[in-house]
């Protein structure tokens, strides 16, 4: 049988094929599709993250377009088809082994110096936006407690305000938080945002993002913490203005001192 | 199996020049044993070193538990903070320095015997083997003996002071100090122990005449592991102790 | 130890020139007794063949645990055929939620710890080596078998751990969860037991490590080279060598927790910490200290999967081909590239972990160099195949498969590889995918390459070629089908390890959730595949036509004794003249030259770089 090319070749087309048609699917929102809702990604280190991502996909692309290729046609052209085949006898070419290490070389220098400065903006405490913090979250055991800095913008004072799973800011701004652990490992996972950060036992690691458009997004936990692991969810959304988000703020500030008039302070989920 | 006599390397060859020792799998594999037991030791002693790097500053003192929160101390004023026990502060570290220098200095004797006994089986002569690996396991064993007279004084003999110990009893659960002082020195003492009793496998081997001069693969073998233990100990002596 | 050592050893090395090796003397007769012959056997192939049935056996439980994944990703909380019957009929059928958890990490550990490691050096490495060197065994037989048998107590102690609740953190088994008893159901025994089986699974691998580097080193026929040494033999030797430096450090990492589970020792637990409500202890540890030693080891754990299916694959490709494998020593030293480099990797998997991101910077640098040694035998075995005459059997579609599959799952690598984009797929069905492309598209194929390679001379017979080929295609499409749509998912940001992704609106979505069903479907017809595989393994095994000593025409020197080897391999050991890949030599009478005969005077000497 010499068909056997074929089969190396479907499994190609199929990768390449649904690799294309992805972002072109209804609810596809990765990355720059057009999808309804979520249309590309809404902050300034998820658009660098994808073009990146696309930079990356168009070179592995390549890369694998051209190995299959070579391997489809080796396959066809060199198949055993009877005894007047024969094959070349040879162990190798220096000039090609040179040429096929220089090349992934320089690709692979290229790209690993190119994504370099994307990661420092994110990650290196020294690129932090120098803002107060918003809020300090604590992931615990299966939910995310996040203390405001409440009306005096400033964590660690009495008119803290403490919410679970529900994450607020405003859009084009940059918002910084302080991430810790109650229990456990959980990760900090913004899709939307492509945001990811381990919360970490025993340290507190800033995170920032921000978001060009308002609207309403999820917090997801990106790390096995246990049973409850998969609905670790949180809420996220992001206000058009500080007002808006000032009068959230406000509000939740109210129903606070009133829960604490009727009861003891606020604890427990908020029924996830 | 094992239809194959008992000495390793035995040719005709080898026999005409017994200055250099042949290169034997059993060499090599002793070797490659302690390349792994190196890499082993290293995750311990890089984890130490990790871990003492970032314990924190307010870790130890001669007036709290270790670990106590700050938050939780009546006044830090005058306090004074380590973030490692300093050795001889006998009210943060109950290691007994002198006691353990000694007893490093039993096992390097015992590494002394180890050598003579070989050296005397390189010259033939049976009954100096003999001796000197009886000599090596009684030594190995005192030194065993001194550890875990240690480790029962620090556990249950002595009550230490609050600044060691929050229940007065040094085990490994009351710091990470103790953690990383119980498991290195711990892990060794299995060597040790483990290195004894090959000893003693070899004393009796070497009672019933087994080795002879141009067959002793075996004392060669252990004794580098031996050896080996040794120069573990010395460096655990000076991280875990003296540093 | 080394009582032992000396006290079994063959004692036939005399020195590191493979030359004048004095093997001959001695041929250890057969044992007779039946539990000496097949069960507590020091025969390196007994020993290979035990290896392999474990590791087929536990392949089967690791992939129904896995199509159980897959049934409550697809269906969420439905009732899974059999399994809900047996075990919730209380619950309603419904699956609780840490049996998920349970249930990715068995298979997990089932699947690297019983099943690719033990199948790739366990079991081919311990048919192979002597075979393929020209010696009578390996070089401590007795350390060999007990090799094998350290593995019982892991296998007893992982299984049994089903039955008092298995472990639920992953088999990366990060604490703090896995160090509080509290944490979660999992964190109780259950992870003891994993701890502890992890240990002897260790420390059986360190055993064969160190026996199969004694054995190449000092055991080779007269003539054996290092570099005439088959590509499956260096692969196997740098794989010892991988594993003999990086899985002690493993061991420390793994009694350090156990200790801290045991008797509260504090290397993993954070100062004043406690979890779940249970009681504080005084800590001052650190969670990634872990992280980073078991990443020492388990980073290089991949490439001990991937190494020997990549010389298991030039071997085949080359025969296949009946042409020479191009560049035989670039491949050797890419081999060692690979090695060196992996272990200075490990921290990709800490990206996001809060490891101090420049850090991060250089762990990124070494890997996306370390892209390049692959790169290297990807276009190698590509130029094998280039003006060969290409016989498409079993063993030789498994091998494509293999280089074809593993450059997808290379190059996801490269994504995960960038930082930046690491930190929106870490943690994502995107890893899923490349787990599975190297791990199933790679060594699995490289071991199904292996047996249908290796079956004639382990077993004397023939398995069936047609059934081989309809295997190979199903598996190949459905493995596709399977686990390709997981980039994609992954690319949306569907988090790995969790049990219904419907709890998020932005996987409550139809193309999510049609594709997860696609794979689950997918995935059982995989399995379903298998069947088709263990029929043919099993049949073959009773029923296959007898084997001839060389069915493929290969040129290494298993080939050269019966079908199955004697007790004693060699009846006489053979003289290796050349390298195994000297096929379609010009103006020969036969397209192949076994390693034992010569070049022929007239042909051109071999060039020195590349052969
Ligand atoms: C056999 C197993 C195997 C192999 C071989 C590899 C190979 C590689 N792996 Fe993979 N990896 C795993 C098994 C393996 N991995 C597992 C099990 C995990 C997850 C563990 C867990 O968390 O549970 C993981 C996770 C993992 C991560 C962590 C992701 C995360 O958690 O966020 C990263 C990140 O960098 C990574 C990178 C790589 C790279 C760069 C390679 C490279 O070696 C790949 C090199 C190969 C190629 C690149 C293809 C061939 C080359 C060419 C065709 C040439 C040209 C190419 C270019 C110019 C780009 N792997
Ligand atoms: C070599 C390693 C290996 C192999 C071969 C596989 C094989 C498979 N794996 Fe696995 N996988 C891992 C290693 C491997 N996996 C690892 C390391 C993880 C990470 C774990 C963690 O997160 O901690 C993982 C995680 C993982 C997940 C992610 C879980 C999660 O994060 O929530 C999923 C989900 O789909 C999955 C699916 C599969 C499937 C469908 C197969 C299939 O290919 C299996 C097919 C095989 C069979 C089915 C066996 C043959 C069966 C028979 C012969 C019997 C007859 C069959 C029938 C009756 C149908 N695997
Ligand atoms: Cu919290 Cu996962
Ligand atoms: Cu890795």
């Amino acid at each position: 049988m010499r068909y056997w090319h074929l089969v190396f070749a479907f499994a190609a087309v199929f990768v390449v094929g649904t690799s294309a048609y992805s972002p072109f699917a209804a609810d596809w929102w990765l990355p720059g599709g057009p999808g309804p809702d979520y249309t590309h990604s809404v902050s300034t280190f998820g658009k660098k993250i994808d073009s990146l991502y696309i930079l990356i996909l168009i070179i592995t692309g390549v890369v694998f377009i051209g190995t299959q290729i070579a391997l489809v046609w080796a396959t066809y052209k060199f198949a055993d088809t009877g005894p007047n085949r024969v094959a070349q006898y040879f162990h190798g070419s220096q000039r090609l082994e040179v040429i096929w290490t220089i090349i992934p070389a320089a690709i692979l220098v290229f790209i690993a110096l190119y994504q370099m400065g994307t990661w420092s903006d994110i990650k290196f405490r020294t690129a932090a936006p120098r803002v107060q913090p918003i809020a300090e979250i604590t992931a615990r055991q299966f939910q995310w407690v996040m203390r405001y800095a409440g009306a005096d913008g400033k964590l660690n004072t009495p008119d803290d305000v403490q919410l679970v799973n529900d994450l607020h800011f405003v859009k084009d701004r940059p918002a910084l938080i302080y991430l810790k652990s109650g229990d456990v490992q959980h990760s900090f996972f913004l899709p939307q945002m492509r945001i990811k950060q381990d919360a970490v036992p025993g340290l507190t690691i800033p995170v920032w993002f921000d978001a060009d458009r308002s609207g309403h997004y999820e917090l997801v936990c990106a790390e096995l913490c246990g049973w409850g692991h998969y609905k670790m969810r949180g809420n996220v959304t992001v206000h058009d203005t500080q007002v808006q988000y000032d009068d959230w703020m406000t509000s939740e500030i109210r129903k606070q001192s009133q829960d604490q008039l009727v009861s003891a302070p606020a604890t427990g989920s908020s029924g996830n | 199996m094992a239809s194959i006599p008992y000495p390793v390397a035995t040719t005709t060859a080898t026999r005409a020049k017994p200055v250099t020792a042949p290169i034997t799998p059993g060499k090599v594999a002793m070797w490659l044993f302690l390349a792994t037991e190196i890499m082993f030791f290293t995750g311990l002693i890089g984890s130490y070193i990790v871990l003492r790097a970032g314990s924190s500053p307010f870790y130890y003192s001669e007036t709290y538990a270790p670990g106590t929160p700050v938050s939780e101390m009546a006044t830090t004023n005058g306090v004074k903070f380590f973030n490692w026990p300093v050795p001889y502060d006998k009210k943060v570290n109950p290691l007994s320095i002198d006691l353990t220098a000694g007893n490093t200095f039993i096992l390097i004797c015992s590494s002394v015997s180890m050598v003579l006994g070989l050296a005397a089986i390189q010259r033939g002569d049976k009954k100096k083997l003999t001796l000197w690996l009886g000599a090596t396991v009684v030594i190995g064993s005192i030194f065993l003996g001194i550890q875990v007279y240690e480790y029962y004084s620090l556990m249950f003999g002595h009550h230490q002071p609050i600044g060691i110990s929050r229940t007065g009893h040094f085990t490994p659960d009351v710091s990470l100090f103790a953690s990383c002082f119980f498991t290195m020195t711990g892990f060794h003492g299995a060597h040790v122990f483990g290195g004894v009793v090959m000893l003693f496998c070899l004393f009796v081997q070497s009672l019933r005449g087994a080795y002879t001069q141009t067959n002793h693969a075996a004392v060669e073998l252990i004794g580098l592991y031996w050896h080996f233990v040794d120069l573990v100990w010395i460096i655990l002596f000076t991280v875990v102790y003296l540093v | 130890m080394s009582t032992e050592h000396t006290a079994n050893g063959h004692g036939n090395g005399h020195g590191p020139v493979a030359a004048d090796h004095g093997h001959d003397d001695h041929i250890h007769p057969a044992p007779t007794n039946f539990l000496k012959k097949y069960v507590f056997s020091e025969d390196h192939k007994v020993i290979g063949i035990q290896f392999l049935f474990s590791g087929l056996i536990f392949f089967v439980v690791g992939g129904l645990l896995a199509l159980a994944i897959r049934w409550q990703l697809a269906w969420p909380w439905s009732p899974i055929p059999i399994l809900s019957q047996a075990l919730w009929s209380e619950q309603g059928y419904r699956m609780p939620p840490e049996f998920y958890n349970k249930l990715f990490t068995m298979h997990g550990s089932v699947m690297i710890f019983f099943v690719i490691i033990p199948l790739l050096t366990g079991a081919f490495g311990n048919y192979l080596i002597p075979l393929m060197i020209g010696a009578r065994d390996m070089a401590f037989p007795k350390l060999n078998m007990f090799s094998y048998w350290f593995m019982w107590p892991a296998f007893i102690m992982m299984t049994y751990s089903f039955q008092v609740g298995a472990t639920d953190f992953g088999w990366t088994a990060y604490p703090s969860g896995t160090v509080f008893h509290e944490a979660s159901p999992g964190s109780q025994t259950g992870q003891t037991l994993w701890l502890g089986g992890l240990l002897f699974a260790g420390i059986s691998s360190l055993m064969g490590s160190i026996n199969y580097i004694t054995t190449i080193i000092m055991l080779r026929a007269p003539g054996m080279k290092m570099f005439r040494m088959p590509m499956t033999v260096w692969a196997m030797f740098i794989t010892a060598l991988l594993q003999a430096f990086a899985l002690p450090v493993l061991t420390s990492a793994l009694a350090m927790q156990l200790l801290d589970r045991t008797v509260g020792t504090n290397f993993f637990v954070p100062a004043n910490w406690s979890v779940g409500n249970g009681p504080v202890r005084v800590g001052g540890g650190q969670t990634l200290l872990w992280q980073h030693l078991f990443w020492f080891y388990s980073h290089p754990a991949v490439y001990i999967m991937i190494l020997p299916a990549m010389g298991v694959v030039s071997d085949v490709i080359s025969t296949f081909s009946r042409k020479p494998l191009f560049g035989y020593k670039p491949m050797v030293f890419a081999i060692a590239a690979i090695a060196g480099l992996g272990f200075i990797v490990w921290g990709h998997h800490m990206f996001q972990s809060g490891m101090n991101p420049a850090l991060g910077a250089t762990f990124m640098l070494s890997t996306m160099m370390i892209a390049l040694p692959s790169a290297i035998k990807v276009f190698n075995w590509l130029g094998t195949m280039w003006g060969g005459k290409i016989q498409f059997t079993a063993a030789m579609l498994n091998a494509m498969a293999f280089v074809s599959m593993f450059i997808i799952g290379g190059l996801s690598g490269i994504f995960m590889a960038a930082t930046p984009v690491d930190m929106h797929i870490h943690d994502t069905y995107f890893i899923v995918a490349h787990i599975h492309y190297v791990l199933f598209g790679g060594s699995t194929f490289g071991i199904f390459a292996a047996i249908y390679y290796w079956f004639p001379k382990m077993f004397g017979r023939m398995m069936d070629e047609r059934l081989g080929k309809i295997h190979f295609f199903f598996s190949f499409i459905f493995f596709n089908g399977t686990f390709f749509l997981m980039h994609i998912i992954g690319m949306h940001g569907h988090p790995r390890r969790i049990a219904d992704p419907t709890v998020y609106e932005y996987l409550r979505t139809t193309g999510t959730l049609a594709m997860n069903q696609f794979m689950t479907i997918n995935a059982l017809l995989l399995g379903a595949t298998q069947l088709i595989f263990a029929f043919n393994f099993l049949y073959s095994l009773v029923a296959g036509p007898k084997a001839p000593n060389n069915p493929w025409n290969a040129n290494s020197l298993e080939w050269t004794i019966e079908s199955p080897p004697p007790h004693y391999n060699f009846a006489t050991l053979p003289h290796v003249y050349h390298a195994a890949y000297e096929f379609s030599l010009p103006n020969a009478d036969k397209d192949f030259l076994p390693q034992t005969e010569p070049r022929p005077l007239e042909s051109e000497p071999l060039d020195p770089v590349m052969a």
